[in-house]
């Protein structure tokens, strides 16, 4: 029997820019009797720029919350893929004896590197056929999108197919909604690039919105802070650049979830889109 | 690694072995298929591309390295790492060297990457989390990039953005394991070459 109470860590967006993935999460767990216990005092797991300068630091800084839950004895449920990464990379690198002790010796020695991570999207799937859709999700085009963080490296996040991975299409097709074939599951949307070289989030956030919209979609799925923030907050100069014409709604997979289940889009913070998927949910009737 | 035993100072074998070391992939072992240039997303905004750096770093050519804008580019979506026959994480390859630039202090060929990164831990150094407003504050007013800022207005309106920063107890915690991480420092080539001159 798997467990019903899970630790929780939203990760730093989830309380910012990423606020509807957290509010979306805590209500379709709650609707599927699934308890979410918050971290208690939770820190940064430092994506994606400690790993970058200095290893130690880039393990040790996950390494404290992998502890949090361990003690808490339950599995770490993690809303945002690029935590999700960390935390696995740090629970794979301290498989490494020399590394757990000095993370230790940092963290505290009762550390024993035995929390389990888990996604939230593996949850879900995982209770697909348990999950109570009273709205389904007619004549809804879904991309998947998964982006980098959640499949590779896949010997480390053990996470579906790195290449074609079929996780969240199979959960659309349980809320009633079509996934599409597409070539951009996996594609990269230009990560933490925004700030530095906004001409690659651009680009590379356009060609994969622009195959979606030539397919069809009428939105995508993300289950990734960063990519929600590129493709939805920059569509408008994406847009600009490149003389198109998208209008692609980008939802978290819990947010889609939520409206199959019968949540209202209030209650989903559906409001806090760049572009607003209200026009379109509304042409389908599903909001 | 922590902790490094000395290494072969012959220029060929100082990069590559400090890469080996750190990122425990085999360097050799790459034969140019060329697969990881061929799927890397940024390949075209790079001056050499992944396969090259893999060549520069088998033949110990380290100043070719860390002077190009590939180690900075590298967003480390890990496609080449999952796609390489050899089995190279060469996105693992390309972190080491930025933690070698960052150790050696040497310039980034993409400046505003390494301030970006250096504000966003700076930011979790202070607050123990990340603080996107101060994170935006930071880079602004070491770049001067205000165009950044653009965004800024529309993102609060959405009631996205928290101004005021976080308040958590695991601060102090995370400003000393700073500190504690730094002191551990990475054997740099350079490093150790200076140690064996003495």
């Amino acid at each position: 029997m798997t467990t019903n109470t899970y630790a929780y860590y939203p990760g730093c967006t989830l309380h910012a820019t990423a606020k509807e993935y957290d509010v979306s999460a805590r209500a379709v767990c709650e609707k599927l009797g699934i308890v979410l216990e918050e971290l208690k005092d939770w820190t940064c797991c430092g994506a994606s720029s400690a790993h970058t300068t200095n290893e130690m630091l880039a393990i040790a800084l996950p390494a404290r919350d992998l502890r949090t839950a361990e003690k808490m004895g339950k599995p770490l449920a993690v809303a945002c893929a690029l935590c999700f990464n960390r935390l696995k990379v740090t629970e794979h690198e301290l498989a490494d004896k020399s590394k757990l002790e000095a993370v230790k010796a940092m963290v505290g020695s009762d550390y024993a590197n035995t929390a389990e991570v888990v996604h939230l999207l593996q949850i879900l799937f995982d209770r697909r056929k348990s999950i109570p859709v009273t709205k389904p999700l007619k004549g809804l085009k879904v991309a998947s999108y998964y982006g980098c963080m959640l499949v590779r490296p896949h010997e480390i996040t053990q996470f579906d197919d790195p290449e074609n991975p079929q996780m969240m299409d199979k959960l659309m097709t349980t809320l009633g909604a079509q996934p599409l074939e597409w070539d951009f599951k996996t594609a990269c949307c230009g990560a933490s690039l925004p700030f530095t070289r906004l001409d690659i989030v651009l680009k590379l956030s356009h060609r994969l919105l622009a195959q979606a919209q030539q397919l069809g979609a009428d939105c995508l799925a993300v289950a990734c802070p960063m990519c929600q923030f590129n493709l939805d907050m920059y569509q408008e100069a994406i847009n600009q650049k490149f003389g198109d014409k998208i209008n692609l709604p980008i939802l978290y997979f819990t947010q889609l979830a939520g409206l199959a289940m019968g949540l209202s889009s209030h209650h989903l913070d559906m409001n806090k889109h760049f572009v607003d998927p209200m026009p379109m949910l509304g042409k389908k009737g599903l909001a | 690694m922590v902790t490094g035993t000395p290494v072969t100072p012959s220029p060929v074998s100082d990069l590559r072995t400090f890469v080996e070391k750190q990122s425990h992939q085999r360097i050799l072992d790459c034969y140019q298929c060329g697969k990881c240039s061929a799927g890397c997303p940024i390949d075209y905004a790079m001056d050499l591309g992944p396969r090259q750096i893999m060549r520069l770093i088998q033949m110990g050519l380290k100043k070719e390295v860390m002077q190009s804008t590939t180690i900075w580019l590298c967003v480390s979506c890990e496609t080449c790492s999952s796609r390489c026959p050899a089995k190279i994480d060469i996105a693992k390859v390309m972190e080491s060297l930025r933690i070698l630039a960052t150790a050696e202090e040497s310039p980034a060929a993409e400046k505003r990457i390494d301030i970006f990164h250096r504000s966003f831990l700076g930011v979790v150094k202070r607050y123990g989390r990340a603080h996107e407003f101060s994170l935006s504050a930071a880079y602004v007013l070491r770049t001067g990039a205000f165009s950044n800022m653009a965004l800024v207005p529309k993102i609060v309106s959405k009631g996205k953005l928290a101004i005021m920063p976080p308040k958590v107890d695991g601060a102090s915690w995370v400003k000393s394991v700073y500190s504690k991480t730094k002191s551990m420092r990475t054997d740099t080539p350079t490093a150790v070459k200076l140690k064996g001159k003495h």
